[in-house]
């Protein structure tokens, strides 16, 4: 019963949190409200015995994407309303919202045989759900140690890849000279 | 505990919105924030399936899922701000050097 009330809750949090993100004109608000789907995604995910993975939602994401996200908007200035009626392209939206609502419908549609096929536990049990983080470590450690060790590398060149584009011309040639109208 | 079916077709209508969203709006950072939402669609469903196949595999997906999407935030930003740093108050419709 719990898990139904608790499911429930954070299924009607997580769409509104992300119909506001669609709809909301101010990119604040639209910021905030990611929060909240965040923070519901993250309690889904207890619900589900994932509780390194909650923990990591909600320090990486709401912890630390939302904060960038809005210290974007604030250094930017660009924290005004936005005229949502104006449609730029005649006709995107309708085709938009329909293509969507195709999409999901394909979804549904196809759920009603069978979710759920193939081979189980491949990559070892989940557990009784109290060793959840050792679980995940020794699948991370030893199963996908080299995925885990080129993610480094990733970051790395993510890190280097921002320097490179937002610092200042300064000795050497800027990254994005040539957009110079 | 909650059938999985229930968290997939969740999964499913979050996704949808991300990419209507994407779809819809022009303002640059909007977009962005409609990526992340489609990104958590996918880690939603990530973690139900681990749960139904009763396999790990499916969260570590979720891991690696979540240091991509730290990246591409990093670096999509990043380019956000040095387009704005050249024109103020673009939309992704103003930024059309490359259209043919």
């Amino acid at each position: 019963m719990i898990d139904w009330v608790v499911f429930a809750v954070a299924a009607v949090a997580t769409l509104s949190g992300a119909l506001g993100v669609v709809l909301s004109t101010h990119p604040v608000h639209a910021a905030l409200m990611l929060v909240l789907t965040l923070f519901s995604v993250a309690v889904l995910f207890v619900a589900q015995q994932a509780h390194f993975l909650a923990a990591v939602q909600v320090i990486v994401y709401a912890g630390a994407i939302v904060v960038l996200f809005l210290f974007v908007i604030m250094l930017l200035g660009v924290d005004k309303s936005e005229d949502l009626a104006a449609e730029p392209i005649k006709g995107q939206r309708p085709v938009a919202i329909v293509a969507g609502l195709c999409v999901l419908s394909a979804v549904l549609l196809l759920a009603r045989s069978d979710w759920v096929s193939g081979a189980r536990s491949t990559a070892g049990t989940l557990g009784d759900g109290h060793d959840n983080v050792a679980l995940l470590a020794r699948s991370l450690f030893t199963r996908y140690l080299l995925a885990f060790e080129v993610t480094s590398v990733l970051l790395v060149i993510a890190v280097v890849g921002a320097v490179v584009l937002v610092r200042r011309s300064g000795t050497m040639p800027d990254a994005l000279g040539e957009m110079e109208p | 505990m909650v059938p999985g079916a229930w968290y997939l077709a969740l999964a499913a209508a979050l996704f949808c919105i991300g990419a209507v969203g994407l779809l819809v709006r022009r303002n640059v950072l909007v977009m962005f924030m409609c990526v992340e939402l489609m990104l958590n669609a996918v880690n939603l469903t990530f973690v139900t399936f681990a749960r139904m196949l009763d396999d790990i595999g499916g969260q570590s997906a979720v891991f690696f899922v979540l240091v991509v999407a730290a990246a591409e935030v990093v670096v999509g930003l990043g380019i956000i701000v040095s387009i704005f740093r050249r024109r103020a108050g673009a939309t992704a419709d103003d930024i059309s050097l490359l259209k043919g």
